[in-house]
């Protein structure tokens, strides 16, 4: 199992670790829904190092990656980050990310932990299979340490620790900057659907810059959160998480990703079969439920709707804000126009809403 | 971590407390812990009939779903109606407001033959 540079910080702050996509991380501290609410209140830190970087360079950057991703990479300027995916040629999806753009020449694309080799064989094979040349590919995820400053009071906390302004760095953009005596990527991104930063900083000063932070947010109610609450805090905004409403099996159009999906930009990997599906039209679509009764949806908990199965849940948690049940599921297109649906939890049928997203 | 010595204990994480014929059942701290919030619990209706070892109840926390199983057989008595709507009482307080249900045990002896809390501590602890 692969252990981040802040393992041992995670230990000792008597975090529960689990494994995660190959690597030993903390799934709690105080308390999974403790943290969710912090990060909603006030502000929280996560160690998301076990996350990919995979760095593009090269004159022909640009292009390469306006044809291996779906989303509109000429549409950002330097210093823009986009939120995109990998599909391959049937349409189904390699891996969802965000993409930094340093300059037409020089692009880092930060992946899914559990995807990391696999996207970066599939754009090495990609790169190998084209014309595109003089393109450098390169893994940089032993490299770099990421954190996560999320919530309400997360800028004010990180403005104590750095000269550069920080309301100049607008949502999805990014800087490099130098934050507690650390070269480091400011973005304001993140996985919670509050204000926030991912700090991409070299390995061997994320035990460093941990402390600074936690230290500098003391009084305004940071603390560190794990995985649980990582995973409750974005479906309670309805992001998908890659294998679960994401995967090799699901059209971008299926989850909720029409708008990332550029099909007039030119030609991708993928477009064919994904216009082809916007003709036909999909079959199977993402919805939002809302338990009505008792109980808590899990993924793979079958769908109901007039008494027939129609798909299945894709997540399902105790929403720690609303205190209810919620799911994002997987329905036929032909009944994801009604209101009632019914999960089936242990053989039996409980009561669910379909709201609109996302949840909180 | 809490062990009281006056209850027993078995290797399901569950303590079981005797007065007369009558046993009251919940998790120990241990399983709370390991648990982490619990936000949803599952309990039979009183008159159902327990079998010693088979599940008779759940407990969900954000992350997992847990049987409970019985400890004894017998008949469900009595149940806690606080768990549905405050779920979160197991986590507070284990071995006593958490407390789940109560079984009028048909034989009695049997907790005699569970663990005892230092055996307990031993068990979960190594």
């Amino acid at each position: 199992m692969q252990k981040t540079p802040l393992n041992s910080v995670h230990r000792s702050a008597g975090a529960r670790l689990v494994e995660f996509g190959g690597w030993e991380m903390p799934v709690q501290y105080a308390g999974v829904i403790a943290e969710h609410l912090a990060v909603r209140q006030h502000a929280g830190l996560f160690d998301v190092s076990h996350m990919g970087e995979v760095e593009v360079v090269g004159a022909q950057a640009e292009a390469f990656l306006q044809y291996a991703t779906i989303n509109d990479v000429g549409a950002l300027a330097d210093g823009q980050v986009q939120y995109t995916a990998l599909c391959y040629a049937h349409g189904g999806i390699v891996d969802d990310l965000t993409l930094y753009r340093f300059s037409a020449e020089h692009f880092l694309l930060c992946v899914n932990a559990a995807n990391i080799e696999k996207d970066h064989q599939w754009l090495q094979t990609l790169l190998e299979k084209s014309s595109f040349s003089e393109l450098q590919l390169t893994d940089r995820s032993a490299e770099y340490a990421q954190l996560a400053l999320q919530g309400p009071h997360a800028a004010r906390i990180l403005q104590t620790l750095t000269h550069c302004d920080l309301t100049t760095i607008k949502t999805y953009w990014f800087r490099q900057a130098r934050v507690a005596d650390i070269d480091l990527i400011v973005s304001r991104t993140g996985y919670t659907g509050e204000d926030g930063f991912e700090l991409y900083l070299p390995a061997d000063a994320a035990e460093s810059l941990w402390h600074r932070l936690m230290t500098a947010g003391r009084d305004d109610g940071l603390v560190p959160v794990g995985l649980g609450a990582r995973d409750t805090l974005r479906l309670e905004k309805a992001y998908a998480l890659y294998g679960h409403e994401l995967s090799a099996e699901i059209l971008p159009l299926e989850a909720r990703l029409g708008w990332v999906t550029k099909l007039n930009k030119g030609d991708f990997v993928g477009r064919d079969a994904l216009v082809k599906a916007k003709q036909d039209g999909v079959t199977r679509v993402l919805i939002g439920l809302k338990l009505t009764e008792a109980g808590v949806p899990r993924e793979r908990y079958p769908v109901l709707c007039a008494g027939r199965q129609v798909g299945y849940v894709t997540s399902g948690t105790m929403s720690p804000s609303l205190r209810q049940g919620i799911a994002l599921a997987l329905v036929e297109s032909d009944a994801a126009s009604a209101e009632s649906f019914e999960v089936i939890i242990r053989q039996r049928h409980v009561a669910a809403q379909k709201v609109k997203l996302p949840f909180v | 971590m809490d062990f009281p010595e006056e209850y027993k204990y078995t290797e399901d994480h569950e303590w079981v407390s005797l007065e007369g014929d009558i046993v009251t059942v919940g998790i120990t701290d241990f399983a709370q812990d390991q648990l982490g919030d619990v936000v949803f619990v599952e309990l039979p209706e009183v008159g159902d009939e327990l079998q010693s070892g088979k599940p008779f109840g759940v407990v969900e926390s954000v992350k997992a779903v847990s049987d409970v199983y019985a400890p004894v057989s017998g008949e469900v008595i009595e149940v806690n109606e606080v768990l549905p709507d405050d779920p979160e009482t197991i986590n507070q307080s284990p071995y006593d407001d958490g407390w789940m249900l109560k079984v009028r045990v048909v034989d009695p002896a049997v907790v005699e033959n569970l663990m005892t809390a230092t055996d307990y501590q031993t068990f979960v602890e190594g």
